[in-house]
C-alpha cells in the first residue's frame, strides 16, 4: 500500500509498503477512505517532537471501511463504516472507565519512554511518534486499529459523506473538549481562543454551540480570521495589543476563559524562535504567555494546543495570582464522538466548513511544505487515499 | 503504594513484616527491587494468575522459560548475554491465597534470588495494589550488575515491564506492541521480521 512517512524534519515521503495485517486479538485492519493532515502533525514534520524513527508512517485523522478484525473483536465487524478516534485506548483500565480515554494505562508499548519523560504515560496515539507507541498512522490506504472494539465509531447512515464526519477522530471532539473546559454559562460567558487554525476553528464553533455570550478570535492569518468571523467571533489580529484590546473589548474584567488552540510552534516570539533554534526551550509558549496573562480573575485557561517538552519563562504568578484553573490534556476523543455524531447527523454543524484542500495522498510531500508555511489559504487538507 | 510498604534498601528484619525476613538472599548482599502497579481486577483472579508460575513468561518480555515441577517448585531457565543461560528452581516458601506469594532459589542456583508478589486492595474502585519485592545476588557481584543496567538489561526494568505487561493483560487481555507493523524507510525489513516471526510463533 501507498503510506505518508516521516523521513526527518521537513522531509516526508509516500512510499510503497506492505499492508498492515492483524497482529493482537483486538485489532481491526481499515481500508482508508479519508485522512487528514493535523496541524499536531506539522509538530512532527518540523522536527520538534522527540523519538520520531524514518520511515514511521504518520497520520491520526482517519475513517475508512473494515476489511478485516481480530478473534478478539466482538462489536466491529467487516464491512462497517468507521472513523477512528487518534486516541488508543484499552477500555478496560480505570482511566478509560473514567471516560478518560487519552490518559489509558495499557496502550503504550513503549510506556517506560513517557515515564521517563513525564512521570507517567498517557494513552498511545496513532502516527504521533515512539513517545505515544509509535503505531503506524492513517495517512495510507490501509491501517491497523489496535483495540478496536473501544475505538471507531460505527456510521449508520451511508448517506453523509466522509468530509462531514471525518474530523470526528480529532479536531472537532478536540475544539469541543476545550470549549467545554471552559466551564460555559449560556449567555453570559465571554471566551477568548487564540489560534484560528482547524482546533480553534472547532473550539469556536463549539463555544458558540454550547451558548458563549461572545467568542474572540486572535489570529496573524487573514484567512483563518475571517473563517473565525464566519462563525459569528469578533475577530483580534495578533500584531494589535491583543491584552489591551480584550480590556477594552471586555468591559475591562477581561474573558472568563480563554482557550490556547496554537500549542508548541507559536510564532510571534523571536527570543522563543532563538531558543528553540539552540535547544534550549523545546516548545515556543508565546499564546500560553498572553492567554495566562489576558484572562480574567477566577477564570479557565484550557489548553487542546499540544505541548511536548519544557517551557520557558511562564508568567505562573499571573495564573496564581489571578486564581486562574488550567484544563489540558489530549483530548478524550471516545468520550464526544456519540453527541458529536448526531450534532453532524442533525445537520447542527457541517464540519466540512474547515477544509481548503483536497489532494490526492500521493501529493503529500508538497501539501506538507504548503500547509506548514501557511501558503495558499492553506487551513485544512484532506487527502484521498485511492486518489 | 501504601504507607505500609517497607522501603527497599531496609532489610532489618525485626522492623519488617514477617515474609520480607524470609525472603532474604544469604548473607544480605544481593540487589533489592520494588516496584508496584495497581490493576483493575480483584486480587483472588490475580493471585491466581500469578501462582501458576509458568504463567509468567507471558508477562516476562526477556526470553524465560519457566517449567512447573509441583505445586510449589518451577525450574527457570534465561537467557544470558553471549547466547549463555542462567538456571534455577525456584521453591515456594510463603503462600497466603489472594495476599501473598513467596519464593526462594533454591541451592545451586545459578543466580541466588528470591521474592514475593503482594496484592492489596486499592483504596475506591481503583482494583489491587501489587508489588514486587526481589532480591537477587548477581553473578559477576555488583559490578556485573551495573553493567547490565548500562545494556538495558537490568532486572529492576525488567520487573518494572513485567508488572506493566501483567496489568495490560489482566485489564485488556492482551499486551499492547507494534511488532510487525508497517513501516516505510529504514525500519521496513526490520519490521517485516519481526512480522514473520510472529507468524512462524503462531503457527508452531
Amino acid at each position: 500500500m501507498k503510506a505518508v512517512c516521516w523521513m526527518g524534519k521537513r522531509e516526508v515521503e509516500v512510499q510503497e509498503v506492505d499492508d498492515p495485517t492483524i497482529l493482537s486479538p483486538g485489532d481491526a485492519i481499515v481500508r482508508i477512505t479519508s485522512t487528514a493532515i493535523c496541524g499536531s502533525d506539522l509538530h512532527l514534520y518540523d522536527g520538534y517532537m522527540p523519538t520520531m524513527e524514518k520511515g514511521d508512517i504518520l497520520g491520526h485523522e482517519f475513517m475508512g471501511e473494515v476489511v478485516e478484525v481480530g478473534p478478539g473483536v466482538k462489536r466491529l465487524k467487516v464491512g462497517d463504516r468507521v472513523v477512528v478516534p487518534f486516541t488508543i485506548s484499552c477500555g478496560g483500565c480505570s482511566h478509560c472507565q473514567r471516560q478518560q480515554w487519552s490518559l489509558c494505562d495499557n496502550t503504550n508499548p513503549n510506556a517506560w519512554m513517557a515515564e521517563k519523560l513525564l512521570g507517567y504515560s498517557a494513552a498511545g496515539l496513532f502516527g504521533y511518534s515512539h513517545l505515544t507507541g509509535g503505531y503506524a498512522g492513517g495517512q495510507a490506504q490501509y491501517a491497523r486499529v489496535p483495540y478496536a472494539d473501544h475505538g471507531p465509531i460505527v456510521i449508520e447512515d451511508d448517506t453523509i459523506p466522509d468530509e462531514q464526519l471525518l474530523f470526528l477522530s480529532d479536531i472537532f471532539p478536540t475544539g469541543y473538549m476545550a470549549a467545554e473546559n471552559c466551564d460555559i454559562k449560556p449567555g453570559e460567558t465571554i471566551v477568548a481562543v487564540w489560534g484560528c487554525g482547524p482546533v480553534g476553528q472547532f473550539a469556536i464553533r463549539s463555544a458558540l454551540l454550547l451558548g458563549a455570550a461572545k467568542v474572540y478570535a486572535i489570529d496573524s492569518v487573514p484567512e483563518r480570521l475571517a473563517m473565525a468571523e464566519a462563525a459569528g467571533t469578533i475577530a483580534i489580529h495578533d500584531d494589535e495589543d491583543v491584552l489591551e484590546k480584550l480590556r477594552e473589548l471586555t468591559g475591562g474584567r477581561g474573558p472568563d476563559a480563554a482557550i490556547d488552540a496554537v500549542g508548541m510552534e507559536a510564532h510571534g516570539s523571536s527570543y522563543d524562535n532563538l531558543k528553540q533554534a539552540l535547544k534550549l526551550e523545546t516548545d515556543r509558549p508565546y499564546a500560553l504567555r498572553q492567554s495566562m496573562r489576558a484572562v480574567r480573575k477566577g477564570g479557565v485557561l484550557s489548553v487542546p494546543g499540544v505541548y511536548g517538552g519544557f517551557l520557558d519563562k511562564i508568567p505562573f504568578g499571573a495564573a496564581f495570582n489571578k486564581g486562574v484553573t488550567f484544563r489540558m490534556g489530549q483530548t478524550h476523543v471516545q468520550r464526544y464522538m456519540p453527541q458529536l455524531l448526531s450534532l453532524v447527523e442533525s445537520g447542527k454543524i457541517d464540519p466540512s466548513f474547515v477544509i481548503t484542500h483536497r489532494v490526492p495522498l500521493t501529493r503529500a510531500a508538497e501539501i506538507y511544505e504548503v500547509f506548514t508555511e501557511k501558503r495558499d489559504g492553506c487551513i485544512k487538507v484532506v487527502l484521498d487515499p485511492a486518489a | 503504594m501504601s504507607l505500609s510498604t517497607p522501603p527497599p534498601d531496609r532489610a532489618t528484619a525485626t522492623s519488617e513484616p514477617v515474609f520480607r525476613s524470609k525472603i532474604a538472599v544469604p548473607g544480605n548482599r544481593g540487589i533489592k527491587i520494588v516496584r508496584s502497579c495497581t490493576i483493575r481486577k480483584p486480587a483472588a483472579e490475580l493471585y491466581r494468575f500469578w501462582r501458576s508460575f509458568e504463567n509468567l513468561v507471558a508477562i516476562i518480555k526477556h526470553p524465560v522459560s519457566i517449567a512447573r515441577i509441583s505445586d510449589t517448585e518451577s525450574h527457570w531457565r534465561v537467557s544470558a548475554p553471549g547466547d549463555h543461560f542462567v538456571e534455577w528452581h525456584a521453591v515456594v516458601i510463603n503462600d497466603e491465597p489472594d495476599e501473598l506469594i513467596a519464593w526462594r532459589s533454591r541451592e545451586g542456583a545459578d543466580v541466588e534470588n528470591a521474592g514475593t508478589v503482594r496484592f492489596e486492595a486499592a483504596p475506591g474502585d481503583e482494583g489491587t495494589e501489587v508489588t514486587v519485592q526481589l532480591e537477587y545476588n548477581p553473578p559477576g557481584g555488583r559490578f556485573a550488575a551495573l553493567m547490565a543496567k548500562l545494556t538495558g538489561d537490568e532486572p529492576a526494568q525488567q520487573v518494572a515491564e513485567a508488572l506493566r505487561r501483567f496489568k495490560a493483560l489482566m485489564e485488556a487481555g492482551e499486551i499492547p506492541t507494534i511488532e510487525g507493523q508497517s513501516a516505510g524507510g529504514p525500519q521496513r525489513t526490520a519490521r517485516r521480521k519481526e512480522r514473520e516471526q510472529l507468524q512462524r510463533k503462531a503457527a508452531s
